[in-house]
């Protein structure tokens, strides 16, 4: 599995929603199951499909699918 | 004193463990079986120690030099048990800095300082241990209180204070942990005959 697929596969499994839903239009202002809850739950299945662990203000940042690529690559994380 | 090895196997960090309280805890944890992190801020500071206790209990104290108001530090040490053994069972916040002085003569820099210590780093290690708890589903965090805490003291407003503060963050914490079995504990001794106490205070010998 590629590194995108695994990063969508995230997405896919805490939101319930297909692939196909995923981009740039994919955020906490839009999707409206987004809430802080949910992306705790995002943060810690993305920390542990890359073996990484986030600073907090890259957790509290974590806040659409394209800003979260951003942060998951500071980690060392090629896409 | 009986020794179950109640905690064999277990994984502990003790902030501050290069004396008074912490040490004692440490040496303890030790002699009931525990890997045990031992956390000062001088580099090289508990090597003796260490070795010491690992041979006398038959496990592995391992000395992590990092100061707990360093962020970056706090979270590389955590990550660094994680990486070398999986897991952390036990976080015993002990760290903590002390001042005695009157209302008038409080020293504000002093103070903020205190805070960072004795509240602003421990709420560092409690998110940072309480996220590699929640995902083993189990884990203890014991935060340092003092009596003065609980019930006020003339002479030590700012430390008070600072660990009032403790006992409040400890029962938020254990509200919200408890969902990932995790406990969080404060201990709020009185005065403990240690050396920083009988550099301040002399007993009766």
């Amino acid at each position: 599995m590629s590194v995108s697929e695994k990063y969508n596969s995230v997405f896919v499994s805490v939101f319930n929603v297909e692939e196909s839903v995923l981009g740039n239009d994919f955020s906490a202002e839009n999707i409206d199951n987004w809430d802080s809850i949910t992306q705790l739950s995002l943060v810690t299945a993305m920390e542990d499909e890359f073996d990484i662990m986030f600073d907090p203000e890259d957790i509290l940042n974590f806040k659409s699918y394209s800003v979260g690529k951003t942060i998951v690559a500071k980690y060392g994380v090629n896409f | 004193m009986s020794v179950s090895r109640l905690l064999e196997g277990k994984i502990c960090l003790v902030t501050g463990a290069n004396r008074g309280i912490g040490n004692a805890i440490a040496e303890r944890y030790a002699e009931e079986g525990a890997v045990v992190f031992a956390n000062a801020r001088k580099e090289g500071s508990l090597d003796a120690w260490a070795k010491q206790c690992s041979e006398k209990y038959n496990t592995s104290v391992i000395p992590l030099y990092f100061d707990i108001t360093d962020a970056a530090a706090s979270k590389a040490a955590i990550l660094k048990i994680k990486s070398d053994f999986g897991s952390i069972d036990v976080l015993v916040n002990n760290a903590g800095m002390v001042t005695y002085e009157l209302l008038p003569m409080i020293d504000f820099e002093k103070l903020r300082a205190m805070f960072e210590v004795n509240v602003i780093a421990m709420i560092q290690l409690v998110q940072l241990a309480s996220r590699i708890m929640s995902r083993q589903k189990s884990g203890s965090i014991i935060n340092m209180s003092s009596i003065v805490g609980a019930q006020g003291v003339k002479g030590q407003l700012g430390y008070s204070a600072t660990k009032g503060a403790v006992i409040s963050l400890t029962k938020s914490a254990a509200k919200e942990l408890i969902e990932h079995n995790i406990r969080v504990n404060a201990i709020a001794p009185g005065m403990v005959g240690t050396d920083r106490f009988t550099q301040v205070i002399r007993l009766p010998t």
